[in-house]
């Protein structure tokens, strides 16, 4: 797998390569600014982005919107998204297409490497990884909801490791049950959420992420 | 006069106590400086009106001279007598046109001096009434506000006349100036030379004759010398007993005539600076001991715990490497501790989502993570001053902290433009209202920080509710910045 590095500090940028190298991925270049992400991105063509928000010159949210550029340039290019804080604002920008392939991660995820790296390889096998503190954001902002009330605690639990973009498979080894029960939790929570059940993991990320991010009438 | 003070204001001390005759003597003199003040004024006013004076009386001679040569020269005509214009010589025409023209070089002339002494008598009247300013306020105890600001131009490079006599006649100091000189002039000979002159009277008039000087005395019947000689000390009395008190009233007048327009709005405007100002020190102060103490007690003594955990790592790793695993993951774990305290602090400080993309965006981030139905309105095509920028967040964030946890709202609006010169932020909800400055510390200290940008702040709030909170400051907005990426 052939990855892409756009981080300006170069201790950083430095453990990523060799973290990601480490577990057998590819770096095909690593730059320290939003252009010469453009070129590397056109150029070599990575399976995946790894981009820091904060880019030189400005350093305010120029890698953003260099992601979303290369986005831009190289059509249905993953990109994962790291940043030393996050924000629901920005995850919205970034999942606004509507389309896979995004990863929107805080910083202190690298120090997992086994977590971080599973993140990297969803994103570029066109998946979703959205950080746990978007999602309780995001659960957070809909609380007030009666839908999401009538969720089950476990349902919630199941809903939250969904929208960072997990499969079946990961939800059910990381709340040690079996992946047939997740699968009747994922049935009932897009039941009481009114939404179309799929059985692409993909598609219902994107669905429930959507139903958390969607502004609803009063 | 008081035991305990004197007209003047000043506490007399028991023990130097001047009589109040010597005071009266003193007022009386200084009065009569005063009266020397007047009368340089008017000198200088004199002289600014003289040249045009002149000239007005040269063209009215000259006018009057034409006139009568017109007269004569009718009156002269034989075969009689007509007024009719008509009969006026054909001779006497350019004649008088040649006179007219004197007559408008001379106004000419006249305006010219003037205008060539105008910078240096304005700025002899600016510095007369500056003395009169000093003088009066020293001598009658009345301040006398006023400050004399500095010529254009350095002492080395003085600047030149168009700019002096700009300077002077667009500061309103001038016109003040010259208003108090010419009331001065017509008004001030009264009470500057009334004490002197009573007591000249009469000593000279009344006591005078009694003390044989070679003074008539005054005719009125019943003028016998000990009538004389009361009338004369009472005269001589009153002088003395009123000098004082006309001092201080000349000195009331003055204060009042000399002192800049919107005196008392000026000295609001300090009071109200040097508080905000204080209030503002004050909270910087409290927020730098915050963030010291955060970072004391959170990410620094965890790294100190981190530390000492890979040592222990460290002299495990050979004999016991499952334990010292544990530990290392221990030590991961508190970083990411650390790092998570670390990003709540900087929050605090200063939104990162703030620096990137301004209010608009910083307070739809809020409005995001905000528990209740928020909606945002936002209106702002560019950029605010940084420090408005984050005044306005934190009032927002500690409003809609305020709304979730006391308003027992469904709904919450935020409403930001820019308009006029003025940002305008308002925070509603459709809560149970009963929100009072006076009683929460959170609302109060919202108006202290908008209050060091001259902001103001309004809170709708009756019992029951809707809550309605609405801020005003005013700032420059600043043109978006053209994105390099």
């Amino acid at each position: 797998m052939r990855v892409v590095i756009a981080e300006d500090l170069f201790l950083l940028r430095d453990g990523l390569t060799r973290m990601l190298e480490a577990h057998g991925l590819e770096i095909t270049g690593s730059v320290d600014n939003g252009t010469d992400l453009l070129k590397a991105v056109t150029t070599a063509r990575p399976d995946v982005a790894v981009v820091d928000v904060r880019l030189p010159p400005t350093f305010t949210d120029e890698g953003l919107r260099a992601a979303l550029a290369a986005r831009r340039a190289a059509p249905g290019l993953p990109v994962l998204v790291l940043s030393q804080y996050v924000e629901q604002l920005y995850a919205r920008e970034l999942l606004a297409e509507g389309s896979g392939g995004i990863g929107y991660l805080l910083k202190d995820r690298v120090l997992d490497s086994a977590q971080f790296v599973d993140a990297v390889r969803r994103v570029a096998a066109g998946g979703t990884a959205m950080d746990p503190e978007v999602i309780s954001r995001l659960l957070a902002r809909n609380s007030g909801d009666g839908t999401l009330a009538a969720l089950s605690p476990r349902e919630r639990e199941v809903l939250g490791l969904m929208a960072e973009g997990r499969s079946n498979a990961a939800i059910a080894q990381r709340l040690v049950i079996t992946e047939r029960a997740v699968a009747k939790h994922t049935a009932s929570i897009f039941l009481k959420l009114g939404l179309q059940p799929s059985d692409d993991d993909n598609r219902r990320v994107l669905a429930v992420l959507a139903y958390l991010a969607a502004e609803r009438p009063d | 006069m008081s035991s305990g003070t004197t007209p003047w204001g000043q506490p007399a001390t028991p023990g130097r106590r001047r009589s109040w005759l010597a005071a009266g003597g003193t007022a009386a003199a200084r009065l009569l400086a005063l009266y020397l003040l007047l009368l340089a004024g008017a000198a200088l006013l004199l002289a600014l009106l003289t040249p045009l004076a002149i000239s007005a009386v040269l063209i009215t001679r000259v006018l009057l001279r034409q006139g009568q040569a017109a007269m004569s020269s009718v009156t002269a005509k034989p075969g009689g007598y007509t007024i009719h214009p008509v009969v006026v010589p054909v001779g006497t025409g350019p004649h008088m046109l040649v006179r007219l023209a004197a007559g408008g070089l001379l106004l000419l002339a006249g305006l010219a001096v003037t205008a060539l002494l105008l910078p240096l008598l304005l700025q002899a009247i600016r510095g007369l009434a500056w003395l009169a300013r000093r003088v009066v306020a020293d001598w009658s105890g009345v301040p006398v506000a006023g400050r004399e600001l500095p010529p254009p131009g350095t002492q080395y490079a003085p600047a030149g006349y168009w700019r002096r006599l700009g300077w002077l006649l667009s500061d309103p100091a001038t016109a003040r100036d010259l208003r108090w000189t010419v009331l001065n002039s017509l008004l001030g000979w009264i009470p500057t030379l009334l004490p002197a002159g009573l007591m000249a009277v009469g000593l000279i008039g009344f006591i005078g004759p009694v003390a044989g000087f070679a003074v008539p005395p005054p005719a009125f019947p019943g003028n016998s010398a000990p009538v004389l000689a009361v009338l004369g000390c009472a005269l001589i009395l009153l002088g003395l007993g009123s000098a004082p008190w006309l001092l201080r009233g000349y000195g009331l007048a003055a204060g009042v005539l000399l002192a800049p327009a919107g005196q008392a709005e000026l000295t609001q405007r300090v009071q109200h600076l040097a508080q905000t100002r204080s209030e503002a020190i004050d909270t910087g102060a409290a927020e730098m001991r915050r963030i010291e103490r955060d970072l004391h007690d959170g990410a620094q003594a965890r790294l100190v715990a981190m530390g000492m955990t890979l040592d222990a790592a460290g002299q495990l790793i050979d004999d016991n490497p499952a334990a010292a695993r544990a530990l290392l993951l221990e030590a991961r774990d508190s970083s990411v501790r650390a790092l998570a305290e670390l990003r709540d602090l900087v929050r605090g400080i200063h939104p990162p989502v703030l620096a990137d993309r301004g209010l608009a965006d910083a307070v739809r981030a809020l409005v995001l993570d905000c528990p209740l139905r928020a909606k945002l309105a936002a209106d702002l095509p560019g950029r605010l001053p940084a420090p408005v920028e984050s005044a306005a967040y934190f009032a927002v964030s500690e409003l809609l902290a305020n709304v979730v946890k006391h308003a027992e709202a469904t709904q919450a609006w935020v409403d930001i433009r820019h308009w006029d010169g003025t940002l305008r932020v308002g925070v509603s909800d459709n809560g149970r209202g009963g929100a009072d400055p006076a009683r929460g510390t959170g609302l109060r200290g919202i108006e202290r920080r908008i209050a060091a940008f001259d902001g103001v702040m309004a809170v709708s709030s009756p019992p029951g509710g809707p809550t309605a909170v609405t801020m005003e400051v005013p700032c420059a907005l600043s043109l978006p910045k053209i994105s390099s990426c």
